[in-house]
């Protein structure tokens, strides 16, 4: 008997392994690989940089004498294009981007554009008519410029400002950083951090806490080095413009799909993204808009002139040019199923749902390539037509007072009017608010293993973080009323029975006991 | 009365550690189950699985045992005596009436056991291991991916599974409630421990209440 205890002990411990502990990566970031700090190309030292350039085109054009073939591959990018060819389903094949669709925020760019396309990878993006097709306009030094001393000017249509020093800047470019990236991609949406939610300034000088890979206590890692590049084709999606699973940025890439020790953790990499345990919550740092209302824009203060009201942090609350504002920090993510596929709400579509989806991720748990993800959800008010039943592009800027734009004349009806009328599409005149609702999956932000969501934080019977998931059943949170009833009233009868049972004999052994 | 020996060393290792996997399998299982919270949620998973490993690994020796000595016909079911069982529990009992079914080494077990040890060993423990199997390796990894056995998710399987652990927990109770309906209230369990029971002698048995219950069940 010892030895079997013994036998028993043994194979039980040989069953025990580490928990939950991710296998070591050996990755050597970028910064720390000599082979990357010993360039092979010093720009500063070609001489053709070391001139006074005239115009920012020049520069570009000096950029492509070398990298002859660079130009075609940038104007083939969605960057440049700011659409891309996409088939959906139910719509076929389709040319979809920042072009053409409305987001949650700013809604659209069409009438507006010499703003916004200051985070355009190119010069003089001014209106729709942009040649698409000079390379000589593609803004070379905005990704590429590593002295952080470029930088685009506001309302100049992707120009940069007058006293940037182009030759400076052209002598000292290099990989893309993350300053390159954040510029766009951490001001989304007018301010820092405001898209988004994951990604923003704080990104540039960080801690482990915050994102494991960009950390400078940990890997420091740039953008590109997950966002890998060829041909500049950048890997990775953006699901606000993006619909087809493709080309994606996956973190399997690096870490393998299966990165734990333990195959229960592994196994959940079939339905479950990475970013659903390793992303806990978002706008760790700065907080993030959770909802848009532009219903209250173009109030004005009693001498005419707009105004802002700020809130505690010192967060926008209210703009006159862009409505009321819900902002959030350290917020816990919406989970929803995602198989790498999205639609998008047109101009042209018809309203039929409430909130209207201003994009929509498709996914399900019986669709094999669905996994859970964790997303910001963004919801809004925007006008639409009344009588026509559609969402309305308003047109938000320009150059010059008159012009029908809100943030210059905030008049609403004269916006809707300009912005339809510049798309060429039908407007009745009559306007209302719609609430609207954008998802925006979340892929940084990632927090180290060990701050990682917990086990009983999704597998509970109450509070689990995917009880918005119901369409399949999870152990520790799910289980079936019937059974547990009946289970219940069976041990609660077989006790009865054992009770009664018992006091019964008790009782006829008393009695024969004073019989005899 | 003499001193018999009924429980081999084997089968008495069998039984407690079954006794104790059962109930350690229970705790942690309806745990897993979100009905209370002992180990923790991973702990218990982590164990449970563990132990429905060693469960398995004992299945496999007591299967062996049982056909390499004939124990296995102790279960063959039988009708006979199988209604004075029942009245022996419902009624005689309480008139402190003699057992019906005589323990004896060739037949341990009265009809009523002989019944419900069966259906747990044909149904009740293999559909708890089956979809317990299923439970841990629908999901499995095969190389370098994962792969999933296409079952339309976990609903079916959990259920079932749950349904059986509710089952065991209502047999525990009436089988650990049953142990103290022998001669006296300990003597089951001091045979379960040592191995040894004092039994009637044929003679000194008391009549039995009709003609049948005096056969022997066949072994």
């Amino acid at each position: 008997m010892r030895y079997t205890g013994l036998l028993i002990i043994t194979l039980l411990a040989a069953f025990i392994t580490g928990r939950g502990q991710h296998k070591e990566m050996d990755y050597v970031p970028r910064k720390q690989d000599p082979m990357y700090q010993n360039k092979s190309v010093d720009h500063s030292k070609f001489s053709e940089l070391h001139k006074n350039f005239e115009t920012v085109q020049e520069v570009t054009n000096t950029c492509l004498k070398c990298h002859t073939e660079r130009g075609k591959e940038v104007m083939e990018t969605s960057h440049w294009n700011w659409e891309r060819e996409a088939h959906i389903e139910g719509r076929g094949v389709t040319y979809l981007g920042k072009q053409n669709l409305i987001n949650n925020f700013c809604t659209g760019i069409a009438g507006s554009e010499g703003t916004c396309t200051r985070c355009h990878i190119g010069y003089g993006y001014d209106d729709k008519d942009f040649d698409f097709s000079n390379q000589s306009n593609i803004d070379c030094l905005v990704c590429h410029d590593n002295s952080q001393t470029y930088s685009k000017a506001p309302g100049s249509a992707g120009y940069p400002h007058q006293q940037v020093d182009l030759s400076y800047a052209a002598q000292n470019v290099g990989a893309p950083g993350k300053h390159n990236c954040g510029v766009c991609h951490f001001y989304s949406a007018g301010g820092n951090n405001v898209k988004n939610g994951a990604m923003e300034k704080a990104l540039l000088n960080t801690t482990r806490d915050v994102d494991v890979h960009m950390a400078k206590d940990g890997p420091d890692m740039s953008c590109v080095e997950c966002h890998e590049t060829e041909k500049h084709q950048m890997k990775g999606k953006y699901y606000g413009v993006s619909s087809m699973d493709r080309n994606r940025a996956t973190c399997s890439s690096c870490h393998t799909e299966q990165p734990h020790q333990t195959n229960i953790l592994n196994e959940h990499t079939l339905k479950v993204s990475c970013q659903t345990c390793h992303i806990p919550t978002y706008a760790k740092v700065n907080p993030t808009k959770t909802n848009w209302d532009w219903s209250t824009a173009t109030k004005l203060d009693k001498d005419g002139n707009p105004y802002a009201i700020d809130n505690d942090e010192g967060r926008h609350e209210y703009l006159s040019i862009k409505g009321s504002f819900e902002w959030g920090t350290n917020l816990e993510p919406d989970y929803i199923w995602f198989n790498g596929t999205a639609d998008h709400h047109y101009l042209t579509d018809k309203i039929d749902e409430m909130p209207v989806q201003i994009n929509t991720l498709h996914g399900s748990y019986d669709d094999d390539r669905s996994k859970i993800r964790p997303v910001k959800i963004h919801t809004g008010k925007q006008p639409y037509d009344t009588e026509y039943n559609n969402l309305i592009q308003m047109k938000l800027w320009d150059k010059e007072e008159g012009q029908g734009a809100l943030w210059v004349d905030f008049d609403w009806g004269r916006s809707l009017e300009a912005g339809m009328d510049y798309l060429d599409l039908p407007y009745s005149g009559e306007y209302d608010f719609i609430e609207t609702e954008m998802t925006l999956p979340l892929s940084h932000m990632v927090s180290p293993a060990d701050q990682s969501v917990s086990c009983t934080e999704c597998h509970t019977r109450k509070g689990s973080r995917l009880e918005g998931l119901t369409d399949f059943y999870m152990p520790g949170r799910d289980y079936n009323a019937a059974i547990d009833t009946a289970g219940v009233w069976l041990i609660i009868l077989s006790l009865l029975g054992v009770a009664a049972h018992s006091a019964i004999r008790i009782f006829s052994w008393k009695n024969r006991k004073i019989k005899a | 009365m003499k001193k018999v020996y009924l429980y081999y060393k084997f089968e008495r290792i069998w039984h407690w550690t079954q006794a104790i996997l059962i109930f350690f399998l229970g705790f942690t299982g309806f745990e897993i189950h979100g009905s209370f919270t002992l180990f923790g949620f991973e702990t218990a998973v982590a164990w449970h699985n563990i132990a429905a490993w060693a469960f398995i690994v004992l299945i496999a020796f007591a299967i062996f045992w049982h056909l390499s000595t004939d124990a296995w016909k102790q279960y063959m079911p039988t009708f006979q005596n199988l209604k004075a069982q029942a009245e022996y529990y419902l009624f005689g009992i309480f008139r402190n009436a003699p057992h019906p079914t005589k323990k004896t080494v060739l037949s341990k077990l009265n009809p009523l056991q002989r019944l419900v040890y069966l259906g747990l060993k044909v149904l009740v423990i293999p559909v708890m291991v089956v979809s317990g199997l299923l439970y841990m390796f629908y999901r499995y990894p095969s190389g370098a991916e994962m792969k999933a056995i296409e079952m339309g998710g976990l609903e079916v399987v959990a259920l079932i599974h749950t349904a059986g652990a509710f089952m065991l927990v209502v047999f525990v109770i009436v089988h650990l409630y049953l142990i103290t309906t022998g001669h006296t209230l300990t003597t089951n369990l001091k045979a379960m421990i040592t191995g040894y029971e004092e039994i009637e002698d044929e003679d000194e048995a008391a009549a039995p209440a009709d003609e049948s219950e005096k056969k022997e069940i066949p072994v």
